[in-house]
């Protein structure tokens, strides 16, 4: 061990709380290295002479102006046991607030699937034209009939005019 | 049967004053103590030791016993010093703008060279006073960390939570402030132990 490192090790080795394995690093670097020796030597009479400072008492009216001070302090209102702590008073508001949240879900949801409901004339309708409506899906996906204009009425006149001609042509 | 500072200040949390009187007696000297070693001003640390308490008081009702009463006191009154000491420079730095410079309050409060003034140094003040002035005129975290560990018999765990610094950085802190000490004080440390003394705890 280097004396840098028991430098750091060494106060507690000298008051006596270092564990087992740093006092013993500590011993066998201080048995071998004389500098550090001294240098432990010297804290310790050191720590001797420190406690020579006399200790500082308080004057003697200390504990009374203390007690002034503490009888000034403001005294608890009798409507603060309500709320003890604020941090306790925003939980307990957060809590009810998502309670009636929750309670009010099943609510909100019941009107609205009413009204979505169809009347029995609606139903009588949709059930005349089911066989349209089974068939949409397919008439709607044919790639072939997207060839055909999408407003497929009588063809005028003139369009079977031109057809007319070429029909004969081919003939 | 004596009881524990935690459960005093329970009893004070429960609305039990003679419980906050019982650890003002027990902890008034060495706070008081401590601040005065801290701000070296007799009047500045009762002020704060006064602080100290009430803020105590205050908190009595949000009070949980999750850290011994006395780091949590001490805690308190090492911010408070620490506040009040930049404070006061502060005020000093702005006073002595315009305060003559080879004004009495306004001379660095340093130790004198070792080698050239210790003997005219010794003789003017006597030692107490000489030892006291080296242990101020240690760095603020250093002194703290004197004080807690040599006074107030702290374990490192205790004075590491106050000081917000790890164990193994508040043992290079101890160091260095003892090893500053052991040089300051060299012409103490020279001479034979007195007897009697030096059985405090870091002995």
């Amino acid at each position: 061990m280097k004396c840098e490192d028991v430098s750091k090790e060494l106060i507690a080795y000298l008051d006596r709380r270092a564990n087992s394995a740093e006092r013993r690093d500590a011993e066998e670097h201080l048995l071998a290295c004389e500098r550090c020796r001294t240098r432990a030597d010297e804290f310790r009479k050191l720590w001797a002479i420190l406690d020579e400072v006399p200790i500082h008492e308080p004057s003697f009216g200390f504990d009374a102006r203390l007690r002034q001070r503490i009888a000034a302090e403001p005294k608890p209102r009798w409507f603060q046991w309500l709320v003890p702590q604020p941090r306790l008073a925003f939980s307990m508001a957060l809590l009810l607030a998502l309670s009636v949240w929750i309670a009010r879900l099943p609510q909100q949801a019941k009107p609205g699937a009413f009204a979505s409901a169809p009347s029995e004339d609606e139903q009588f309708q949709m059930i005349e034209h089911l066989g349209v409506l089974e068939n949409y899906d397919l008439l709607s996906k044919s790639d072939v009939l997207a060839e055909v204009p999408s407003t497929p009425g009588p063809q005028s006149d003139d369009q079977q005019n031109q057809q007319a001609p070429d029909d004969g042509g081919s003939l | 049967m004596t009881r524990s500072d935690v459960q005093l200040m329970l009893d004070v949390k429960a609305g039990d004053d003679e419980s906050f009187n019982l650890l003002l007696r027990r902890y008034r000297t060495p706070l008081v103590n401590f601040l005065f070693r801290m701000v070296r001003d007799s009047a500045t640390a009762e002020d704060l030791a006064q602080e100290v308490f009430l803020r105590v008081y205050r908190a009595r009702k949000q009070y949980s016993p999750s850290a011994k009463f006395t780091t949590w006191m001490f805690r308190i009154a090492t911010n408070l010093a620490l506040n009040s000491i930049r404070d006061n420079r502060h005020r000093k730095m702005e006073t002595s703008i315009d305060a003559p410079v080879d004004d009495e309050e306004s001379a660095p409060r340093e130790l004198p060279a070792r080698e050239m003034r210790i003997d005219e140094h010794m003789v003017e003040r006597d030692r107490s006073e000489f030892i006291r002035r080296a242990i101020t005129s240690l760095p603020e975290k250093q002194r703290v960390a004197v004080l807690l560990h040599k006074y107030e018999e702290m374990d490192y765990g205790e004075i590491a939570g106050i000081l917000d610094c790890s164990e193994s950085a508040l043992k290079s802190l101890l160091f260095r402030a003892y090893e500053t000490l052991r040089v300051q004080l060299a012409p103490l440390v020279a001479q034979p132990v007195r007897h009697g003394a030096g059985e405090g705890r870091a002995s």
